[in-house]
C-alpha cells in the first residue's frame, strides 16, 4: 500500500495461503501495521494513537449511555439523572463520556497544529489534510450535538443560538433552521433528530478516519524535518526509517498512558471543571442564562463569529455591495466557517518550497503568533460582547484570516529558508550522537 | 521553541472555563472549609445526617428533592443511616401518589424524594453543581481540585448572607443577602438560630446549619463523589505504574537504534 519500499506478507502454511488467495485481509492488515515509518519522529506525533483512542472511546462509552438515555424534553434530563444515580457505574461513564469529548478536542488541536507546523498538510498530503478538516468538522458537529442532549439550560440555549446562525442565510435561512429544528423552535423534533444524529456522525469519522489512515499509508508520513524517506531501495528505505510495529505503537502507548493520567484525574477529581454549572439547570425556555457560552472548544470559532459586527467596516463594505444581502450575522457565519476553510486550504496557500517549519527562520514566528492567536480567541469567546473584547476579537479574527490569506502566500517569496539535512538518517543520527552508517552494518 | 508552547498552551486552558465565571455580576461567596474539599475529601456522616435534618425540617417546605431516591440515604459515602431508619424516615416525612392506588401513601426507600413545586421554589437535587460558588484562584477554577466544586460554598454563603434589611418591590418583599447575584433575594432567611435541635447537642447556630446543609446538598448533588474519587486515585495509580514500564519497554526498544547499550 505505501510508495516506500517494504517487505510485505507472505502467507506460509497452507492455511494461511488458502486465505490469502480468498481474501487477503492478513495482509492488508500487516502491511498497515508494518508500515515504514521515519525513525526520527518526536512526541508531536503521537497525537494520532491518542484521537483514535479517543473516537473508540466515546463510542464505546456513547453506546452504553444509550441504553440508559431517553431523548424526550420531559425525560431527558431525569435520565442522565438516573444514569447518574442509579446505574451501576453510570456516573463514571458518564464523566468519561462528558470529559473525553474534551481530551478528543485537545488531541485534535494540538494534533492540526503540529501538522501546521511541520507542514504535515503540503504535497503530497494534501488529500490527508482535507479529510482530516473534514472529520474535525463532523467532530464539532458532533460535539455540539452531544451536549445538547442533557437538555440542561446551556444545551438548549446553545442550540438555539447556533441553529439560529442558519436563520442568517439570506432568503432561504429560515425555511432552512426550521427544517433544521424540526419546527419553529428547539423542541422535542430536535432533540431526536440531534440523538440520531449524534449516534450516526461518529460512525461517519471511523470512516473518514479510515481514508485519513490510507491517505497517509500511501504518501507515507511526514517528519519533523519534512524531508522524504529514501524510495530508491529496500535497504536505502530502511536506513530512514522503522517499522510501525512495534516502535511507534510503544512509543504512542507511552504518550498515551501519560496523557490517559491527567485525563483520569481530571475525571476522578474536577470531572465538571470543563462543563458550565447552568447546564445542571434543566432546560426551560422562558428563562434566558445570563450568559450562553460554548464549549470551550468553540470558543476560537465562536469569537470569529461574534467579531464581525456592523461596526467593521469590511462588514459596512460587504453590506453595500451586496445592498444589503450580507449583513454583520450572516458575515459573522461565513467568517466562522471561512476559518476553517483557509485553513483547509493551506495546502495551496503555502508557496514555501520546505516543507517543515523547523528550517524556516521568520515562519516560526508567524506560526507562534498563530498559537497565541488561537488562545486568545479562546479566551475572548468566553468573554462577554463588549469593549475592549470586541476590539480584540476582531485584531484576533484578522490575524487568524491574514496567516493563512496573506503570511502563508508571501513567506515562500520573502524567507530564506535554511538548508534541511539531506537525510532522515543524518537527522536521526545527529540527535544521537551515531555515527552514519551504522545502522546498515549492525554485526560491528 | 515547539515545546515551550505546551506549557504555555496548558496554562492557558486552565484560564478558560473560570473566565466565563468571572463574567457575572455574581455576590460574595465565602470560602468555607468542607471535609469533602480535595481529591481524598470526605463527607462528613454526621454533617449529611444533620444537613437532612435541617432540610427535613426547614427546607422541605418549599423545595423538593425530586432526583435523590429515599433509599441513598443509606448509601455508604452517603448520610449511611440504617436500613430501618431509612424506611420510617422516608414514611414518616412524605407521601407520595401512588398511580396504581389512585391515591396519595407513605413513602417507601424505592421512592425519589417527592416534587415540591408549590410556592416556585427551585429543586435542590442537583443546586451544589448548577451554581458556580467559589471559583478561584484568579477565576481560574483550579480550585477544584484541591476543594471539588464550588456550589456548596455558595448554598452555604447565600443562608449565612441575610444582612437582615429587606425592600418591597411590586408586592412582593425582597431580603438583602450578600451572596446573592443582585443583592436582594425573594427567599426570606429560612434558618435562625436554634431552630433545629441536633440529638447530638451539635452548635445549632445559623453560621453553622448553612454549612451543613450545604454539605448535604452537594451530596444530594454529587451522591457518587466519593465512590469517584477513589475510582480517580486507583486509576491514576494504575495508569501510572503503565507509564512507567511502558517508559521502560519503550527504551530498550529503541535503545540498539539509538546507539546505547541495552540494560
Amino acid at each position: 500500500m505505501s510508495g516506500i519500499p517494504h517487505d510485505h506478507y507472505e502467507p506460509k502454511t497452507g492455511a494461511e495461503k488458502w486465505l490469502h488467495s480468498r481474501l487477503p485481509i492478513v495482509g492488508l492488515i500487516y502491511d498497515t501495521i508494518m508500515i515504514p515509518t521515519p525513525k526520527n519522529l518526536n512526541w508531536w506525533w503521537i497525537w494520532g494513537i491518542v484521537l483514535a483512542f479517543c473516537l473508540v472511546l466515546q463510542i464505546v462509552t456513547g453506546i452504553v449511555l444509550v441504553m440508559h438515555y431517553t431523548p424526550h424534553v420531559d425525560l431527558a434530563f431525569a435520565s442522565i439523572e438516573h444514569i447518574m444515580r442509579n446505574v451501576n457505574g453510570g456516573h463514571m461513564i458518564r464523566y468519561i463520556h462528558m470529559n473525553g469529548a474534551s481530551l478528543f478536542f485537545v488531541a485534535v488541536y494540538i494534533h492540526i497544529f503540529r501538522g501546521l507546523y511541520y507542514g504535515s498538510y503540503k504535497a503530497p498530503r494534501e488529500i490527508t489534510w482535507i479529510v482530516g478538516m473534514l472529520i474535525f468538522l463532523m467532530m464539532m458537529g458532533t460535539g455540539f450535538m452531544g451536549y445538547v442532549l442533557p437538555w440542561g439550560q446551556m444545551s438548549f440555549w446553545g442550540a438555539t443560538v447556533i441553529t439560529g446562525l442558519f436563520g442568517a442565510i439570506p432568503f432561504i435561512g429560515e425555511p432552512i433552521q426550521t427544517w433544521l429544528l424540526g419546527g419553529p423552535a428547539v423542541d422535542n423534533a430536535t432533540l431526536n433528530r440531534f440523538f440520531s444524529l449524534h449516534y450516526l456522525l461518529p460512525f461517519v469519522i471511523v470512516a473518514l478516519v479510515i481514508v485519513h489512515i490510507w491517505a497517509f499509508h500511501t504518501t507515507g508520513n511526514n517528519n519533523p524535518t519534512g524531508v522524504d524517506v529514501r524510495k530508491g531501495s529496500k535497504e536505502e528505505a530502511e536506513k530512514d526509517t522503522l517499522p510501525f510495529w512495534p516502535y511507534f505503537v510503544i512509543k504512542d502507548f507511552l504518550g498515551l498512558a501519560v496523557v490517559l493520567v491527567i485525563f483520569w484525574a481530571i475525571v476522578g477529581f474536577m470531572p465538571n471543571y470543563l462543563g458550565h454549572p447552568d447546564n445542571y439547570i434543566e432546560a426551560n425556555p422562558l428563562v434566558t442564562p445570563a450568559h450562553i457560552v460554548p464549549e470551550w472548544y468553540f470558543l476560537p470559532f465562536y469569537a470569529i463569529l461574534r467579531a464581525f459586527t456592523s461596526e467593521v467596516w469590511v462588514v459596512q463594505i460587504a453590506s453595500f455591495v451586496t445592498g444589503g444581502i450580507v449583513d454583520a450575522k450572516f458575515f459573522g457565519v461565513l467568517a466562522m466557517f471561512g476559518a476553517i476553510a483557509v485553513m483547509a486550504l493551506a495546502p495551496w496557500l503555502d508557496t514555501s518550497r520546505v516543507r517543515s517549519g523547523v528550517y524556516r527562520p521568520q515562519f516560526k514566528w508567524w506560526f507562534l503568533l498563530l498559537v497565541i492567536d488561537f488562545f486568545a480567541l479562546m479566551w475572548l469567546g468566553a468573554m462577554p460582547a463588549e469593549e475592549p473584547y470586541a476590539s480584540f476579537s476582531l485584531i484576533a479574527s484578522a490575524y487568524w484570516f491574514g496567516y493563512f490569506l496573506v503570511i502563508l502566500p508571501l513567506l515562500g517569496v520573502i524567507e530564506k529558508p535554511l538548508t534541511p539535512p539531506a537525510t532522515i538518517e543524518d537527522d536521526f543520527n545527529a540527535h544521537y550522537g551515531k555515527k552514519a552508517g551504522a545502522d546498515a552494518n549492525p554485526a560491528e | 521553541m515547539f515545546k515551550k508552547l505546551a506549557t504555555g498552551a496548558a496554562l492557558a486552558l486552565a484560564l478558560i472555563p473560570g473566565a466565563s465565571f468571572a463574567a457575572g455580576g455574581s455576590g460574595h461567596v465565602e470560602d468555607f472549609q468542607f471535609s469533602f474539599e480535595g481529591p481524598f475529601g470526605k463527607f462528613d456522616q454526621n454533617q449529611l445526617q444533620r444537613g437532612l435534618q435541617i432540610y427535613t425540617e426547614v427546607c422541605a417546605a418549599c423545595h423538593g428533592l425530586r432526583y435523590v431516591p429515599l433509599r441513598t440515604l443509606g448509601d455508604e459515602g452517603g448520610p449511611g443511616l440504617p436500613e430501618d431508619q431509612v424506611r420510617a424516615y422516608a414514611e414518616e416525612n412524605f407521601e407520595v401518589f401512588d398511580a396504581e392506588l389512585d391515591d396519595y401513601r407513605p413513602a417507601k426507600p424505592t421512592d425519589n424524594f417527592p416534587v415540591n413545586d408549590g410556592v416556585g421554589a427551585p429543586d435542590l437535587s442537583l443546586m451544589a453543581k448548577a451554581r458556580a460558588g467559589f471559583h478561584g484562584p484568579y477565576g481560574s477554577g483550579m480550585n477544584q481540585l484541591f476543594k471539588g466544586m464550588g456550589g456548596a460554598e455558595y448554598i452555604a454563603s447565600l443562608l449565612d448572607g441575610y444582612t437582615g434589611k429587606e425592600k418591597e418591590e411590586a408586592g412582593t418583599t425582597f431580603y438583602e443577602n450578600t451572596a446573592f447575584p443582585g443583592g436582594w433575594i425573594s427567599m426570606a432567611p429560612p434558618l435562625g438560630d436554634e431552630q433545629v435541635e441536633f440529638a447530638d447537642g451539635y452548635a445549632n447556630d445559623v453560621h453553622h446549619m448553612s454549612q451543613d446543609v450545604a454539605a448535604f446538598l452537594m451530596w444530594t448533588a454529587e451522591p457518587k463523589m466519593m465512590a469517584r474519587q477513589t475510582t480517580g486515585f486507583v486509576g491514576v495509580l494504575i495508569l501510572s505504574i503503565l507509564s512507567v514500564l511502558l517508559y521502560l519497554t519503550n527504551k530498550r526498544l529503541w535503545a540498539p537504534h539509538k546507539g546505547k547499550k541495552t540494560a
